[in-house]
């Protein structure tokens, strides 16, 4: 089945690869970069690291990476319980009161415009403070409801497609031997799921850590995430240390990325060796 | 309440209260007069005299929405943009999926890793990365400069093109990845059984191939598309003070002008003309699992 590559194929990949790269490659580059005009490579001092000391030493940069992490980490934890449940409810119970609605209701977010779904939860903070006085305000609490609206569903994608892959007749084998399907659930599903919640905590970890318009309509004064301030400093014009930053990013990403999947290839080898012996 | 019921219901209710009744807010508020106070609209229901309730419903905010040109063209042109962009995506990301699900499995797995990879980085500093590059005295000009290709520096930040090359780039993956998962399914015996009975590829690919990955196709489609629609970052960073999007009127009519009700209108009107594509979209995502199994 697998052929001769042409060398259409080859070429469409290289480029592409290329167009998909080289804005991330030219960050990194010019991170090191000493001229403060970003693009234009100041030989005679560079590479330096002077960036990163002053990105380092940037407090309102800081500040707001502190707000998004807090955040993130949240967001992550929550949605990985309710998008669980959503996920393992969608793909073992083939039939229930409202099966539709909670299969649109998780499929929407992930295609719904941000700016819809910012200003809609907004709406509805303000109308839900006037009518019970609760949330006092907007800061991390609504922007943490807000992350989990939309993260749950990303996880509730990833943990229906694991469930829907593997067999259940290891469930239905610990259920004849008499196990309570609350035990099943954490002795044999969740260690079999594990991979697919793991990638969900880290997918709903970067989407909130990354998100940008959502937050900026849920949250209020002094609440300011990382995003929020890229963009205010993006707006006035390129600045070195938004390269820094970047460069962090990727790195974190990177490695974090390429860690999970040689774990995740290392079990699936394990899984195939167990059933061999 | 059954132990199933248990399961789902927590879910269920969250996303009932933070994303249905949300809109039901919106479309509420998107009847209501603006009004300087906190929040900035006058209440739909009113205690008129004693103990009679009136409903204050105006369709003032939609009949603006009509009569200001603005709004129609943002609209259009955010449709245009969209599908422009969404074409594009499939001419580079249908040879990319096609490339990578053709791979051997050792390479296929790098290859959708570095697909996975941009799409785990913030969207705000890739589509950053593109100033940098597209700027008078950025990247590209530099280096076209010193290559002698051009003699002045061209104008491609703030132009309807940065916005196009933005969309594309942060929408890629977002089209690939739901391609090559179908690709992935697809038996290729068929090509070789469609060439020894005398198909040239590109016949075999055309009534073969393409067919067949028609659903991958429509959902990466609806996944560039829809977004792509209210698209706000991308155009705010790279299209220029001119470039009209509806994502970024509703963001300006909300932030800048505090014009709630208006911006309810706004986003009730994207929310029809979307909701038909979502539909679409889920009927092509159970079409594709049910074809799994």
């Amino acid at each position: 089945m697998n052929q001769r590559p042409s060398y259409l194929i080859v070429t469409c990949l290289a480029f592409g690869f290329a167009f998909l790269y080289i804005p991330i490659l030219s960050m990194v580059v010019f991170s090191f970069n000493a001229s403060k005009l970003v693009t234009v490579w100041d030989s005679a001092h560079s590479p330096t690291l002077k960036w990163y000391y002053s990105l380092l030493n940037n407090g309102e940069i800081l500040d707001a990476a502190w707000i998004s992490l807090k955040v993130a980490v949240i967001n992550a934890s929550g949605s990985v319980i309710l998008g669980t449940l959503a996920g393992f409810g969608l793909a073992r119970f083939s039939h229930f009161r409202g099966r539709f609605t909670l299969n649109a209701m998780t499929t929407a977010p992930l295609v719904m415009p941000e700016v819809i779904t910012g200003l809609s939860l907004l709406l509805l903070f303000v109308a839900m403070e006037q009518l019970i006085g609760w949330p006092a305000g907007r800061g991390i609490t609504t922007m943490t409801i807000a992350h989990m609206t939309f993260s749950m569903a990303y996880v509730t994608v990833i943990v229906n497609s694991r469930m829907s892959t593997f067999d259940t007749a290891l469930e239905e084998a610990a259920m004849d031997l008499g196990a309570r399907p609350f035990k099943v659930f954490f002795v044999i599903t969740l260690p079999i799921i594990f991979p697919a919640i793991l990638s969900g905590w880290l997918l709903a970890f970067t989407l909130s850590w990354d998100d940008l318009v959502i937050s900026s309509f849920t949250s209020g004064p002094g609440s300011s995430t990382l995003p929020m301030v890229v963009f205010s400093k993006v707006r006035l014009g390129v600045s070195p240390e938004i390269n820094v930053l970047a460069t962090m990013t990727v790195t974190v990403v990177s490695l974090m990325i390429i860690g999970v999947s040689l774990w995740m290839a290392r079990a699936a080898k394990l899984d195939k060796a167990a059933a061999q012996g | 309440m059954t132990g199933r019921g248990l399961v789902v219901a927590l879910p269920y209710l969250w996303l009932l209260l933070f994303f249905v009744v949300p809109f039901v807010i919106v479309l509420k508020i998107s009847f209501s007069d603006i009004d300087l106070a906190i929040p900035p609209y006058k209440p739909l229901l009113v205690w008129a005299g004693k103990n009679a309730l009136s409903i204050r419903v105006n369709f003032n905010n939609y009949a603006f929405l009509f009569t200001d040109s603005l709004y129609i063209h943002a609209f259009l042109n955010s449709v245009k943009v969209a599908f422009i962009s969404t074409v594009i995506c499939i001419l580079i990301g249908y040879p990319m999926a096609y490339g990578i699900a053709r791979a051997t499995p050792k390479l296929r797995n790098i290859l959708l890793l570095l697909v996975i990879l941009p799409f785990w980085t913030s969207l705000l500093l890739r589509v950053y990365a593109w100033i940098g590059l597209l700027k008078p005295n950025g990247v590209i000009n530099n280096v076209l400069l010193w290559l002698g290709i051009i003699h002045e520096p061209l104008t491609m930040l703030y132009t309807p093109f940065a916005m196009y090359v933005g969309i594309v780039y942060s929408y890629l993956p977002f089209f690939i990845l739901p391609l090559y998962a179908n690709l992935e399914k697809m038996d290729w015996q068929l090509l070789e059984a469609a060439e020894d009975l005398g198909c040239r590829p590109w016949q075999a690919f055309y009534k073969i191939t393409l067919p067949l990955s028609r659903n991958g196709v429509l959902a990466g489609s609806m996944l560039v598309f829809i977004p792509a629609v209210g698209e706000f970052v991308i155009p705010a960073l790279l299209g220029g003070p001119n470039a009209l999007m509806i994502g970024r009127v509703l963001w300006d009519e909300f932030f800048s002008n505090r014009a709630w009700p208006v911006a309810s209108a706004v986003a009730i009107l994207l929310l029809i003309l979307l909701v038909p594509f979502m539909m679409w979209y889920q009927s092509v995502q159970a079409r594709e699992s049910a074809g799994t199994r």
